[in-house]
C-alpha cells in the first residue's frame, strides 16, 4: 500500500511539475509556434 | 501485478491475435486509401465546360477514385497574363478562385505571424484521409478489440472460474516484490490507467459527453484530458524504465519457458503446475509486450508533445519499403510527406498501439485481481502465500528458500 501511495504521489508531483520544467527550457507551446514579431509576457 | 498474470495460454494466444489483427487492418486501410488513387477514371477533355471542371471529376472524387487535378493546381492565375493584360486587380491577374487553388496546392507564396514548419501550409488536402480513419476505421476496429478482449475474458471466467489455490495454506508468506518494484510497477500501471482514460475521452467522449455536459462543458473535459494526458505522460515514461531496469534480467525467455507454454501455463487444468521461475512465460509476454508497445507508444507521444519536432515516419516508412515487405503486400508507404502527416501518422500509429496495450492489460488485471486467488498479494502487500508460490513459481520459491537457508547457515542465531 505504501508504494502505491508513493506511486500516486510521485505521479501527481510529476505532472504538476512537468509544464513548469518544460516552460523554464524553452518548450511552452507559445514560444515554439509564434514569430519573431509576437511579444510572450 | 505482474507476478499475478500467470499468464498464460490465453493471453499469448490473444496477443498474437490482436496485434495481427490490428495491424492487417491498419495497413488494410491504407492500402485501400492508396489502392482506390491509383484507379483513375479515363481522362475528360472537358471540352464542355471550356476547360473546369466536369460532373464526371465531381463524381469520381466522390467515389474515391484519384482525379487528375493537374488542371486545377496549376491554374493559379498565372496562364491569364496575356489576356488580362490592363486590367489588372489588387491580385494582379489572379482571381479569387486562383487564389484559393494556389494555397490548396501549396504554390501560393504565403506570409504568416506564426512560425513553425507548418505555419505556412493553410489549407492540407492530403489531411482527409487522416480524419476519415481516425473518425471511421481506428475506432470502430479499436473498440473491437477492447470489447472482444473483454468477452474472451467474460469468458474465461464463467469456463474456468476463479484459479483457486489448490493445496493447502501455509500461513507462511515469501517476499515476492520489493517496495522499488512495486512501486515502479504502480507508477507504470497508474499512469497508464489515466492515460487510457484521458486518450479514451479524447478520441470518443465528444459522442456521448456532449449530449450530457454540453459543447462548452466537454470543452472543459476536453482540456483537462489532454492537459492530464500530455503532462502524466512522464510519469508513465518514468515508470517504464523502472520496470524495465527491476525485471528485464528476470524476463530473459529459456526452455523452461517451452515447458511451461506446453502445458499451457496449467490454466485450463485444475492442479496443473508446471514449473516456472520469479516470471513464468505468460508474464514474459505480457512483459515484452508492455516494453515494447511502452517504447512505441512513448516515441508517437513524444513525436505528438513537440509537434513538427520529432518527424519519425518518413524515415521510418522508407526503412520499411527498403526490406520490400510493405510493397510486398501491396502498400505504397510514403517517404515524404507534409508536417501536418507526420503528425498524423503519429496521432494514427498512437491510437493503434494504444488498443493493444489496453486489451493486453484488461487481461492483466483480471488475473491479477479477481482472477487468480492470492496474485494481487504481490503487488499489494509483496507477500505472497507460500502454497500460492510453490504452485505457480516453483523453481523460484526453491531459489528464495535455498538463498533464506544458506544466509540462515552463515548467521546462526546465538
Amino acid at each position: 500500500m505504501k508504494a502505491f501511495l508513493a506511486a500516486a504521489t510521485a505521479m501527481v508531483v510529476i505532472t504538476v511539475a512537468a509544464p513548469f520544467a518544460l516552460n523554464q527550457i524553452g518548450f511552452s507551446a507559445e514560444q515554439a509556434t509564434s514569430g519573431p514579431a509576437v511579444r510572450l509576457d | 501485478m505482474w507476478v499475478t498474470c500467470i499468464g498464460i495460454l490465453t493471453e499469448v494466444q490473444m496477443f498474437r491475435l490482436l496485434f495481427a489483427l490490428l495491424f492487417t487492418l491498419g495497413l488494410t486501410q491504407f492500402a485501400l486509401a492508396q489502392s482506390t488513387e491509383t484507379e483513375a477514371p479515363a481522362a475528360d477533355a472537358r471540352a464542355s465546360t471550356g476547360g473546369a471542371t466536369t460532373l464526371e471529376d465531381i463524381l469520381a472524387r466522390q467515389r474515391g477514385e484519384k482525379v487528375d487535378n493537374a488542371y486545377r493546381s496549376e491554374n493559379t492565375g498565372q496562364g491569364n497574363v496575356e489576356g488580362l493584360l490592363g486590367q489588372f486587380g489588387t491580385r494582379g491577374v489572379a482571381s479569387d478562385s486562383d487564389v484559393y487553388r494556389a494555397i490548396r496546392y501549396g504554390s501560393a507564396d504565403t506570409t504568416v505571424s506564426s512560425q513553425g514548419p507548418a505555419a505556412g501550409v493553410l489549407i492540407q488536402d492530403g489531411g482527409m484521409w487522416w480524419w476519415n480513419f481516425r473518425t471511421g476505421p481506428l475506432r470502430e476496429y479499436g473498440s473491437y478489440i477492447i470489447a472482444g478482449m473483454a468477452a474472451v475474458i467474460l469468458l474465461f471466467f464463467l469456463v474456468r472460474g476463479k484459479i483457486r489455490i489448490d493445496g493447502e495454506k501455509t500461513g507462511r508468506t515469501v517476499l515476492r516484490f520489493n517496495s522499488f518494484e512495486r512501486f515502479g510497477h504502480w507508477l507504470f500501471a497508474g499512469s497508464f490507467l489515466i492515460l487510457g482514460i484521458t486518450g479514451l475521452l479524447t478520441l470518443y467522449g465528444r459522442d456521448f459527453l456532449i449530449p450530457i455536459f454540453g459543447k462548452e462543458g466537454f470543452a472543459t473535459i476536453a482540456q483537462g484530458c489532454k492537459w492530464l494526458h500530455n503532462n502524466l505522460a512522464w510519469a508513465f515514461m518514468l515508470g517504464l524504465i523502472i520496470v524495465t531496469v527491476n525485471w528485464i534480467a528476470h524476463n530473459i525467455p529459456n526452455k523452461t519457458d517451452l515447458k511451461w507454454l506446453a502445458a499451457g501455463g496449467g490454466l485450463f487444468t485444475k492442479g496443473s503446475h508446471p514449473p516456472a521461475k520469479k516470471f513464468n512465460a505468460g508474464q514474459k509476454i505480457i512483459f515484452w509486450a508492455c516494453i515494447l508497445l511502452g517504447i512505441s507508444i512513448s516515441l508517437s507521444g513524444l513525436s505528438l508533445l513537440f509537434p513538427f519536432e520529432l518527424p519519425m515516419f518518413a524515415k521510418t516508412f522508407s526503412i520499411a519499403n527498403s526490406t520490400g515487405i510493405p510493397q510486398a503486400l501491396g502498400l505504397n508507404l510514403p517517404v515524404q510527406m507534409s508536417p501536418q502527416e507526420e503528425m498524423q501518422y503519429a496521432q494514427v500509429w498512437h491510437v493503434m498501439v494504444a488498443y493493444v496495450f489496453i486489451a493486453i492489460i484488461i487481461a492483466h488485471i483480471y488475473l491479477g485481481s479477481v482472477g487468480m486467488e492470492g496474485a494481487f498479494d504481490a503487488m499489494g502487500t509483496g507477500e505472497v502465500e507460500e502454497q500460492w508460490a510453490r504452485e505457480h513459481h516453483s523453481l523460484w520459491l526453491e531459489e528464495v528458500q535455498e538463498k533464506e537457508a544458506s544466509k540462515a547457515a552463515a548467521s546462526p542465531a546465538e
